[in-house]
């Protein structure tokens, strides 16, 4: 029977995702992993187009448009640009989510109840009572809604067409519980019965809150916490998917986009972990936010310039790299791997210390270093290099600044106490790479550009970093 | 009312959560961002959901509904795997025993 063959090939899927997922999770499988689960995604579609059925000509249609866009837009992004076009692929998959949930709605208007039921039975073998579908379709407008304006916000803070900064507002808290509280009674008039007014009219503005509620809860959350909130939204759009298969009593979407939902949480809790701070610190504290108040830093930040740079880097013997968010934004990773080959090549024993949390992705540094095919060896995590840190001649921080404020180790007063960093300031020379004086992504100031060991080189990184290789080249 | 199909829905449900929190207790952090890319284009999944909205004999506005769902989903899957591909390709190339 089809029925039996099409659910077959979900639970095959299903193994798939499985199996992708562990793959992911380690270096040497890791590829193979993520093309397993692609032919897991390709097995549900076929088995769903065994339903018959469908109208062919929008089915072809509607995949052949989407894998277009999805191809191009794939395929021309910068490596450096990955963590925005993640958040925006993210945001599509949340925004699919709430249009299954508003035309299974229309299906069940025009249809009614009953007949809606029978067609669902007939295509499940599921029978489900009228009101668990409504909670259902309510969840996944809720969840896709917040998801889809959540996603867009997080991509345009990182893509820098809106500023970074915590939005924050008076009552804003209390607007968004309240929000929530309405958007909960929206989903319980959706059950008041398909043919009442008020039950459609709920599920318009059930629609409009998910999307306002969406914007509203990312926008007080710093640039800095992009990473956290991107695999929180990721986990969302899980969930999101996992809800329209409760519609539709559909498993592998059920099953899928709840392993989804389920790892991504549980990815978004490491990383706070490895920030010292709770999940709820960095969603509701509007975090970076205020000025800082205690601890003022003390000195000046010392400028220096790329010749005299240049005269401490060839006479030292060892060098850290601390990559950073400004590396990603100034593209300076092939030129930083030019330098630290010369600097190699000059006896230099050469290290890239990574901190958990630098740059806008987990793990960001380290796409972009193998892009520029820095060798592996060379990377180091935060507690392998930190014991060797004073033993180091020159450290160059190149577009960091929390991940080696040392005011996370020795300022109660800051925000960022408690926060594991890469302790920088312990090497003899430190050079730090800056667009301008400002403060950073965050807004804190940073004691490490005080100290006095310190050197600024300001400008843009590749450009700082290409101008060191030419002193090289002399 | 026969319940027990719902019931093992949920049942799965439940077992996917505990399942997918398992599968990532130990992931070192230079595969974060591939493995959220990667289960982000597995959250494409609702295109499954988008294509059963397809359905012929619906009313044109359940339709056109589901047809930008379907559209929305297949550039959350397809983009996602590729550049997840992308990404783990650049780990692959320098050709050591690790990443």
């Amino acid at each position: 029977m089809n029925a039996v063959l099409i659910n077959l090939l979900y639970i095959i899927s299903s193994i798939l995702f499985i199996f992708g997922i562990k793959m992911l999770g380690s270096a040497d499988t890791a590829r193979r992993g993520n093309r397993l689960s692609a032919v897991g995604m390709l097995m549900a579609v076929v088995a769903t187009l065994l339903y018959l059925g469908l109208d062919w000509w929008m089915v072809a249609g509607g995949i052949a448009l989407g894998s277009i866009i999805g191809i191009v837009a794939a395929y021309r992004v910068q490596m450096t640009a990955m963590p925005e076009m993640v958040a925006l692929f993210n945001g599509f998959g949340g925004l699919a989510s709430l249009l299954v949930g508003a035309a299974e709605y229309i299906k069940l208007r025009d249809n009614g109840m009953d007949s809606y039921l029978k067609l669902l039975e007939a295509q499940s073998g599921v029978t489900v009572p009228g009101w668990f579908v409504l909670v259902a379709i309510g969840l996944t407008i809720l969840i896709g809604g917040i998801t889809f304006t959540g996603s867009v916000v997080a991509y345009a803070k990182l893509a820098g067409q809106i500023s970074g900064k915590p939005t924050l507002f008076a009552g804003q808290k209390l607007i968004n519980l309240l929000m929530m509280a309405a958007s909960l009674v929206g989903i319980g008039l959706l059950t008041a019965g398909v043919d009442s007014e008020v039950a459609f009219i709920s599920g318009v503005v059930l629609v409009i809150l998910s999307l306002v509620l969406g914007v509203l809860m990312t926008i007080p959350i710093g640039g800095g916490d992009m990473p956290v909130v991107i695999s929180l939204l990721n986990s969302l759009s899980g969930i999101a998917a996992s809800m329209a298969g409760f519609i539709i009593l559909n498993n592998v979407l059920v099953v899928a986009g709840c392993l989804v939902g389920a790892s991504g949480i549980i990815l978004s809790l490491i990383m706070c972990k490895s920030m010292n701070r709770t999940i709820g610190n960095v969603l509701f504290s509007g975090f970076g936010a205020t000025v800082q108040a205690a601890g003022e830093v003390k000195g000046e930040m010392k400028a220096s310039s790329t010749e005299d740079a240049y005269y401490v880097l060839e006479a030292a013997q060892s060098v850290v790299f601390i990559p950073g968010y400004g590396m990603a934004v100034a593209q300076a990773q092939h030129a930083v791997k030019e330098l630290a080959e010369l600097l190699e090549a000059n006896g230099a024993e050469i290290r890239f210390a990574i901190h958990p949390v630098a740059g806008r992705m987990p793990g960001h540094m380290n796409v972009l270093l193998a892009e520029a095919d820095v060798p592996y060896e060379q990377l180091f995590e935060m507690d392998q290099v930190n014991p060797v840190m004073s033993t180091v001649d020159v450290a160059i921080v190149i577009g960091a600044n929390d991940v080696v404020n040392p005011a996370a180790l020795n300022d109660p007063g800051s925000p960022i106490y408690g926060m594991p960093i890469i302790n920088a300031h312990e090497a003899k020379t430190v050079y730090c790479l800056k667009r301008g004086k400002g403060t950073g992504f965050s807004g804190l100031e940073n004691a490490l550009f005080f100290g006095e060991n310190t050197r600024m080189l300001y400008g843009d990184a590749k450009a700082t970093v290409s101008a060191l290789v030419a002193e090289f080249g002399k | 009312m026969e319940l027990a199909p719902l019931l093992l829905l949920l049942f799965a449900f439940t077992l996917s959560i505990f399942l997918g929190f398992e599968l990532i207790a130990k992931v070192p952090s230079q595969l974060h961002t591939p493995l959220m890319s990667g289960s982000n284009a597995i959250s494409g999944i609702t295109i499954v959901g988008a294509l059963l909205a397809l359905n012929i004999g619906e009313s044109p506005l359940a339709k056109w509904l589901g047809f930008a769902s379907v559209v929305l989903a297949t550039i959350n899957v397809v983009g996602g795997y590729i550049v997840t591909d992308r990404m783990l390709a650049m780990f692959k190339k320098k050709g050591g025993p690790k990443l």
